[in-house]
């Protein structure tokens, strides 16, 4: 008991002793936070270098190049004389827009389908079986997706389609984009129906509605705005995809709509010229960046309009 | 007299039930046929890789001549690129995280950099690509290098971690932080010896997928001018370095079906490294699920 | 049973005037936005005794317990104006840093916290961070804290385990042997049973009991049967206000206020 008490004296007078010395830890206190918000302001200086970057050079580029040419210009031919290279950038836009329609048409059927039956048909097992499977393919790398569709799906697809296809074509990278944006849209999807409250459904089955009938009229139209959104940044995705369709689309940019031709979209014409020789400050370095500010400004208002739909039309329930 | 009519009722069920079963099974084949892909795909992987997998295959410099090509190089320079990135993307992301979480007053500032994350996540990495080389390549004169490209890195897969771990700090219940307030511990105190530990597992988790996510890109590397030809390992930060994808895209992008198959051996190495992060994060995140 | 507690309680009574107390509170007010939740709060309470607050849900008795060590400052919206004077220091002097007050005024919550850590580091969570390290030190504090919260002898062979193997009624001794470990003056302690079985709620009864001796108590209650068994004094509170303060045993047989009496026999709350 005496020890005790001799203990009790020493560990609040010890705390005492050590408050004296805090001023170390009153600095920590001052300082920690500061560094932390400068973290975060990293963040925003990431997106200001972005647009300043994109901003600055493309500037460079219209001071050669007329601005209006590069938007009327159906020709993308810079790898030539100065006098007679064209920059209009639908050729590009073009090629982006083919591959991205291409996946789309194969992502959100299946997307959806996958999204539905996890949602609404699948055990919880089946679920915690198709899940990691969906994970595993959400994981790999672009430039996988790439080797698979040139080794494996332009061959396949030369062999069925009469006639033949190029080596180089907008179908096959247009099929793998889409194959790599399932994940996407399913996952987003089915947590958009899994929000959706079971009372709802209960309240339908319970008047003898099929699954599939609850799946069409009650689930989907409220998920709606989360489905769509789903689909939104799956089409950000497909225009910002670079190596699937660097390998396998070629590099002849073109405003005509041939999907078993060779095309190029904008993601691939920055990697081809990064790829390159060309030297820094000629008008072909300052191109890519009126590309990617294209790029960027077509991305960026298809996840704002993401955003916007999620946000504007959420259910309240 | 029913308004109903019975008869019709009865009369459309089995249509309504062949329906619902017609559409159960297209969703089936919907969803196999994500699964059907993704076994084709490691089918023809392995099928092409194999034969060329060997000890020399990853201990050897690229070549011309496909029989003595390896991925040294590319495999050293991905390692080199993940040191500058995992610390960097690690404290500015975390950081950030904490700030948002813990100091942040539920003002403009705040909601402007949480929008602004939101949007970064959705940039497309090439476009990381023409910052790098902007900013890091030229402005700051670090050339092509090492650090270059990892700096690239860093702020590409930022939005993912940030966000991660935001979620990791939520999770930790406010009570165990009102107990450390409670026996007189200062914020910092509370957030380092608490909260930070607590979130620890599922900061990790999002930190390892993020960086797994890095391993595999290309685009923005090849912007910021990382070599597709490299014969040596880089000696420091500033050396000039290839990555393992990069090295598959030149592998991939030659007419010989040597170096195709020279590519999917690489694609292997590529995988095991990717799934051994995977599983590394699915184990903590397992171990660790669901404490409070 | 009862007669015993209140005896003991009338003998507390008498020396009354000798006792200092350790918290003045004046004129304390305190709002949430625009909600009046504390009005006019005025009382003292004293050196090592149990002050029990008791009242129904809603009136303030949380609040004003979470004023003493300021964690009510937590929620943002919150504003305040009066003293509350503990050991001739306002805490809320600028000066007087929140952190030291908190040292010296423990808190024990509604649901038992442990940290996600083993129980060793749970006690020795507050010395070290009031910069104690020394390893001898440190088992010394543990071993004494967790006799002292009475669950030394189940889990002394188990300390390095982590807490949440624990039940719940373990748990909420832990925390109050995590709260002993810096040897506070005052222990606050905020439904402390409310979440506990009634065989873990007896146990914390006694320990109260027997903390007492050390360490000035208040505890905040919804059970008035509760505040009856263990308090020295009682305070009603209705609708942010203190109705009634006085001695336990005179408040539940021989309340002053029409209020309290309806309330202690049942009328509402």
């Amino acid at each position: 008991m005496t020890t005790d008490k001799k203990n009790q004296n020493s560990i609040r007078a010890m705390i005492k002793e050590n408050k004296s010395r805090r001023s170390q830890s009153a600095v920590m206190e001052k300082v920690v936070p500061k560094f932390f918000m400068i973290c975060a302001v990293i963040s925003i200086f990431t997106t200001l270098g972005i647009v300043f970057t994109l901003l600055t050079e493309t500037f460079t580029f219209f001071s050669r190049v007329s601005i209006v040419e590069f938007f009327t210009n159906t020709h993308w031919f810079p790898f030539t004389a100065d006098d007679n290279a064209d920059y209009g950038i639908l050729a590009l836009v073009m090629g982006t827009l083919t591959v991205t329609a291409i996946a789309m048409v194969v992502a959100i059927p299946v997307g959806l389908a996958a999204a539905i039956y996890l949602s609404e048909y699948a055990s919880a097992k089946t679920r915690k079986f198709i899940k990691p499977i969906l994970e595993v393919l959400a994981g790999i790398p672009t430039i996988v997706y790439g080797f698979f569709a040139l080794t494996f799906v332009t061959p396949v697809l030369d062999s069925i389609i009469p006639g033949g296809i190029s080596i180089f074509n907008a179908l096959s990278p247009g099929i793998v984009v889409g194959i790599m944006i399932i994940p996407m849209i399913a996952s987003l999807s089915e947590d958009a129906m899994n929000a959706v409250p079971n009372s709802m459904r209960e309240g339908a089955m319970a008047l003898g509605a099929t699954r599939f009938e609850v799946a069409m009229k009650v689930v989907l139209p409220a998920a709606l705005s989360g489905v769509i959104a789903s689909f939104v940044l799956g089409i950000s995705r497909a225009i910002g995809e670079t190596m699937i369709v660097t390998i396998a689309g070629g590099s002849r940019p073109t405003a005509d709509i041939n999907i078993t031709e060779s095309i190029q979209t904008m993601t691939a014409y920055i990697v081809q010229v990064s790829q390159g020789d060309t030297g820094y400050g000629t008008t072909i370095y300052y191109s890519i960046y009126a590309v990617g500010m294209t790029l960027f400004v077509f991305t960026l208002i298809m996840n704002l309009l993401a955003q916007f739909i999620s946000r504007k039309f959420r259910e309240e329930y | 007299m029913a308004l109903i009519n019975k008869e019709s009722v009865k009369k459309k069920m089995g249509s309504r039930i062949a329906a619902n079963n017609f559409a159960k099974f297209l969703f089936i084949l919907a969803t196999s046929f994500s699964l059907l892909v993704l076994g084709v795909l490691l089918f023809r992987i392995l099928d092409e890789g194999l034969p060329y997998l060997s000890l020399d295959f990853i201990t050897s410099f690229a070549s011309r001549l496909p029989e003595r090509a390896g991925i040294w190089a590319a495999l050293v320079g991905t390692i080199w690129i993940m040191t500058v990135t995992a610390p960097v993307s690690f404290i500015l992301g975390v950081g950030t995280a904490i700030y948002l979480e813990e100091y942040a007053k539920k003002n403009a500032f705040t909601k402007f950099v949480q929008i602004n994350i939101a949007n970064l996540a959705g940039v497309p990495s090439i476009v990381f690509g023409l910052l790098g080389l902007t900013i890091f390549v030229r402005l700051a004169g670090l050339g092509s290098s090492v650090l270059a490209g990892g700096l690239t890195m860093s702020l590409l897969i930022l939005p993912v971690i940030v966000v991660a771990s935001q979620e990791a700090i939520r999770t930790v219940p406010k009570e165990i932080r009102e107990a450390s307030f409670g026996m007189g511990a200062t914020k910092w105190q509370t957030i380092r010896r608490i909260v930070f530990p607590a979130a620890l597992p599922g900061i990790l988790t999002g930190t390892i997928l993020a960086l797994s996510r890095a391993v595999g890109e290309t685009a923005p590397l090849l912007v910021v001018g990382a070599l597709a030809y490299v014969a040596f390992v880089p000696e420091n930060l500033l050396s000039s370095f290839t990555v393992l994808p990069i090295q598959l895209y030149n592998w991939t992008s030659r007419p010989q079906e040597d170096f195709h198959m020279l590519a999917a051996s690489g694609i292997i190495i590529l995988m095991i490294i990717l799934l051994i992060m995977n599983s590394i994060a699915v184990y903590i995140r397992n171990k660790f699920h669901k404490r409070f | 049973m009862d007669i015993t507690i209140n005896k003991k309680s009338v003998q507390k009574g008498k020396e009354e005037q000798e006792v200092t107390p350790v918290f003045n509170i004046n004129n304390l007010n305190l709002w949430y936005g625009q909600d009046h939740a504390l009005k006019d709060i005025k009382f003292d309470i004293p050196e090592k005794q149990v002050t029990a607050i008791i009242g129904p849900s809603g009136c303030g008795k949380s609040t004003f317990i979470k004023t003493l060590n300021r964690m009510v400052e937590m929620v943002p919206i919150v504003r305040m104006s009066g003293e509350i004077i503990y050991r001739d220091k306002n805490i809320f002097d600028p000066k007087y840093g929140v952190e030291e007050l908190r040292t010296q005024v423990g808190m024990v919550f509604q649901k038992p916290n442990p940290f996600p850590k083993s129980i060793y580091d749970n006690v020795a969570y507050g010395p070290r961070i009031h910069g104690i390290k020394n390893k001898k030190v440190l088992d010394e504090v543990v071993e004494k804290s967790l006799r002292g919260a009475a669950i030394w002898d189940e889990v002394k062979d188990r300390l390095n385990e982590n807490a949440f193997g624990l039940s719940g009624g373990q748990q909420q001794r832990l925390c109050i042997a995590r709260c002993l470990a810096i040897e506070p003056d005052v222990i606050l302690m905020d439904e402390p049973t409310s979440a506990l079985d009634p065989i873990s709620t007896l146990k914390v009864e006694e320990l109260v009991q027997e903390l007492k001796k050390e360490y000035s108590i208040v505890i905040v209650t919804h059970n008035m049967q509760q505040a009856a068994r263990i308090s020295d004094r009682t305070a009603f509170f209705l609708n942010g206000e203190v109705v009634e303060y006085t001695d336990t045993s005179t408040l539940f047989s021989n309340p002053s206020d029409k209020r309290t009496e309806d309330y202690i026999t049942g009328r509402f709350g």
